[in-house]
């Protein structure tokens, strides 16, 4: 079998590695036409503030590929011709295969603003937006992000550490809206203020001012505030890449359309990761998942199809993490950012506002518990899942709440804080706090 | 191919922090200028001078430029500053460490007229604090060791300002600068003012290997009476109790990276070239090609001794002791100081405790195969951005770990917990635990099982 992965992302290279382990003799060439290795997405940022090198974030070193017999192609899939199951390459060449897995990603959405094409105005979503960024930001004082999600506060930490002042537009009255409570959100502001860096909520950019040169020198924003600037981030959220499906049969929506195998509507064409629309998710997911963590797990379970191992796409108990400047975000499970009727949610917050934890569950007995945040925490992975998936009562995990703590040895531990406060807000429920933390506590 | 990254231009420090910077810069300056006076008077005025004005310096920059900022990982534009990512600085800072090595090993012997060859004006000036604390004038040693302990204690105040958020980080550098202070500066010398052997309490064979040779052996029991047969008695069981019982609980961190005064150097002075360290695995081949041979060669080395003194050479001639001589001057001085430390800016921190020291290569085998230690990976909450890799001062590829949902279980690992602090998703844990299942990895991640780990 030859398989061909296009894109070497965290999708595509764990496609490739999970059929390598599956199937030793298989043929499997991964095509990308932006880097000739697979590099870590999620630590360009890194890159651009110093604190790695761009070898620093390739995951693998540059002889895994060949050891393991992964061919790589460093180039752009142009064409798809699936009926002859045959792909053009801009470098010229053709290349054949017996299976394909779309792995394409995304690329920066674009929402049809004035301006949004002047030079100066970019996304962040690969590495030709880094490189446009590292040239574009030089000597620069001012930058202004739009978009108050994941991508707009890494955005604003980059201008930051150069020391070129950050604007953060968000369109919801708080950062995340969509996904962090108030109290969350609060203390990522928090961060901002620290750091010294604006942000304005409630508001949205309406139109980019450029220079006579075709750079950008201002925006506008719905507020009717002109902001001065030399640069703008574009951090509203990314759209799958169709460049390639585009051109043949496969079935596209938003994204390429596929089953819970992860199968398109082509025979022998996958399509895994970012790019990927399932066209019946599963309850309480969303169609299309542009998350590391997604990418990582659809690139093995297609690979288990692919190898005649038929094998449906079930994500599991979600969990994401972020990082928000110094704060450190985790959640697990059902963790909505509004009141949801049926749920109950009990909030701590550390005096010096660091520190909070949120734990979500049912609001009827036994009050399951069914997620949680964590901001300034850590929280054990295993323990937090094990609890969801048992349907945990909310008294059992408190009490056990040592458990779950992943800090660092020596940090001041919280339990107590936690509990106490739980049993003043739910005295119908208090209980006494019977395990610490530690992996011997755990036996 | 690697992506054209534009380097950009680096943000101007402020005119405190060029202040700051200045002071130390001056602070070098007058130490070249009381290496170079003949005048005794002058040049004890510009050694002090110099000591204040590099410590003031290096304290009140790191306070403004880590203490300044609110608490948390602070590397921005660590690998595109010429001093950290082996730019022209860190050349220079090498060639004048290295020199520095070698000029004290080999061009300052004393003449026994109190003469120290090169380093003769550095030395002297310490004579007044010598006489106080050791009740004898200063020598070449002497000065070594105070440039040491000035250098953890000064740059561990600044580890203490760039690491606040941490409490394992400050707690375990102020552990590294209490025992330079006490066990590898005071205690040695008070024991000499007393006129008792001087003892290191924190090293032992075989990183120390001459306190389990014979010389030593016979010296300290002859010259420290009781207070010498404890020093012995210490020695031993430190090597052969203390260590493998303190390895079991908490992996070799509780020396490498608490105690000893070589990692109390890479921990403090050396935690800006951290990230120096070479992970690829090539390195670590070469790590462990050397670094057991080493340990293999003292432990033999030490036996032939103490074969040599109980058949007075009748059987083996003089190999033990040539054999020591020749131990001494290539691992001792040339691999331990020379390279361990002089290229500290080039090749990372601990060049000396990841390929050379035998007593890190003793506590690695028990920590690999007789420990509860682990840096635990939580979950599947891995995103492999190499952030930890990128600290490891022993080149470990931690990301290669973390990424397969598995716990990093290293002969080498000493326990410094960077990775567990720098990670931005909260995904290391050093913790000690059951052994049973210690090396397992997460269920919830599937290891690719591929020859990464080789």
């Amino acid at each position: 079998m030859h398989l061909v992965i296009i894109g070497n992302g965290i999708t595509g290279v764990t496609c490739a590695l999970t059929v390598r382990r599956l199937q030793p003799e298989a043929r499997i060439t991964l095509v990308s036409g932006e880097s000739a290795h697979h590099y870590s997405r999620t630590a360009l940022m890194y890159v651009y503030m110093g604190h790695l090198r761009y070898q620093d974030i390739k995951p693998y070193g540059d002889w895994f590929w060949d050891e393991n017999r992964l061919g790589l192609v460093h180039a752009t899939a142009t064409a798809l011709n699936a009926s002859e199951k045959l792909l053009t390459l801009d470098n010229g060449s053709t290349l054949s295969y017996d299976q394909l897995l779309l792995a394409t990603g995304s690329e920066s959405k674009l929402f049809g603003w004035p301006g949004q094409h002047l030079a100066g105005v970019q996304g962040l979503y690969g590495l030709p937006d880094l490189e446009a960024m590292a040239r574009d930001t030089h000597g620069i004082n001012r930058g202004v992000v739009v978009g108050g999600g994941l991508i707009g506060v890494e955005l604003a930490e980059m201008l930051h550490t150069r020391g070129i002042e950050p604007v953060v537009l968000v369109r919801d009255a708080r950062y995340w809206g969509s996904v962090l409570p108030p109290e969350e959100a609060n203390l990522v502001d928090r961060q901002f203020q620290e750091n010294h860096v604006a942000v304005r909520y409630g508001t949205e950019l309406r139109e980019i001012l450029g220079d006579a040169q075709g750079r950008v020198r201002a925006v506008v924003t719905t507020a009717g505030e002109e902001i001065a600037c030399q640069w703008v981030g574009l951090a509203t959220g990314v759209t799958p890449n169709l460049t390639l499906a585009k051109t043949s049969d496969v079935e596209t929506d938003k994204g390429i359309l596929v089953d819970e195998f992860l199968r398109t509507s082509v025979p022998g064409v996958f399509a895994a990761g970012d790019c990927a629309q399932h066209r019946q998710p599963g309850a309480g997911e969303v169609p299309i998942e542009q998350l590391w963590y997604t990418g990582r797990m659809q690139g093995e379970t297609v690979a288990h199809t692919i190898c005649g191992q038929a094998t449906a796409y079930r994500r599991g108990i979600w969990f994401n993490s972020a990082k928000f400047f110094n704060l450190e975000y985790q959640t697990y499970g059902q963790a909505p950012a509004e009141p949801t009727p049926g749920l109950s949610s009990f909030y701590w917050e550390h005096p010096a506002a660091r520190a909070a934890l949120r734990i979500y569950f049912q609001a009827d007995a036994p009050h399951a518990v069914v997620g949680f945040n964590a901001l300034g925490l850590r929280l054990r992975h295993a323990a937090c899942e094990r609890w969801i998936r048992e349907y945990a009562p909310v008294g059992t995990v408190l009490a056990h709440l040592g458990a779950a703590n992943f800090d660092p040895e020596f940090t001041r531990q919280h339990e107590k804080a936690i509990v106490a406060d739980f049993n003043r807000q739910f005295p119908a429920l208090a209980v006494a706090l019977k395990q610490r933390k530690g992996l011997f506590a755990r036996f | 191919m690697t992506p054209t990254l534009t380097s950009p231009p680096l943000p101007a420090s402020s005119p405190a922090e060029k202040l700051t910077l200045a002071a130390v810069a001056a602070g070098l300056l007058a130490l070249l200028l009381a290496w170079a006076d003949a005048d005794a008077a002058r040049r004890n005025t510009w050694f002090w001078l110099a000591m204040g004005s590099v410590s003031a310096g290096t304290l009140a920059w790191s306070w403004l430029k880590y203490g300044q900022h609110p608490a948390g990982v602070q590397q921005d534009n660590l690998w595109l500053r010429a001093s950290t990512g082996r730019g022209a600085v860190a050349w220079v800072t090498g060639l004048v460490l290295t020199g520095f090595y070698v000029v004290l090993y080999w061009f300052s012997d004393g003449d026994g007229k109190g003469n120290f060859g090169l380093l003769n004006n550095l030395v002297h000036p310490l004579d007044g604090f010598s006489q106080w604390l050791r009740a004898k004038p200063a020598d070449q040693w002497f000065l070594y060791g105070t440039f040491y302990t000035v250098a953890v204690l000064v740059m561990g105040g600044r580890a203490l300002w760039k690491y606040r958020h941490s409490r394992y980080q400050v707690i375990r550098t102020i552990s590294v600068m209490f025992f330079q202070l006490g066990f590898s500066f005071l205690i040695p010398g008070l024991l000499q003012f007393f006129q008792k052997p001087e003892f290191y309490f924190n090293y032992f064979w075989p990183l120390h290997y001459q306190y389990l040779w014979p010389n030593d052996v016979h010296d300290l029991i002859k010259n420290g009476q009781a207070l010498g047969v404890f020093m012995v008695f210490w020695g031993a069981v430190m090597s052969f109790v203390a260590t493998p019982v303190l390895t079991y609980f908490y992996g070799k961190r509780w020396y490498c990276s608490w105690v000893c005064g070589c990692g109390g150097l890479a921990e403090t002075a050396g935690d800006p070239y951290r990230q120096l360290s070479d992970k690829s695995r090539t390195a670590w081949r070469w790590e462990v090609r050397i670094i057991y041979p080493v340990l293999a060669l003292i432990i033999i080395i030490t036996a032939l001794l103490w074969v040599n003194a109980a058949e007075h050479g009748d059987v083996l001639g003089d190999a033990g002791p040539v054999a020591a001589k020749w131990y001494g001057f290539a691992i001792g001085s040339v691999f331990s100081g020379v390279i361990g430390v002089g290229f500290y800016p080039i090749m990372g921190s601990r060049v000396w405790c990841r390929f050379g020291c035998p007593m890190a290569a003793y506590l690695g085998l028990l920590q690999k195969h007789f420990s509860r230690f682990r840096i635990s990976t939580n979950g599947a909450q891995c995103i492999s951005c190499g952030n930890c890799s990128n600290v490891c001062e022993m080149g470990i590829d931690v990301q290669q770990y973390a990424q397969r949902g598995a716990p990093i279980v290293r002969a080498s690992c000493v326990g410094c917990g960077m990775c567990s602090t720098a990670c931005p998703r909260g995904v290391l844990n050093l913790e000690n635990g059951p052994r049973e299942g210690r090396t397992q990895a997460s269920p919830l991640i599937h290891a690719d099982s591929l020859r990464i780990l080789s």
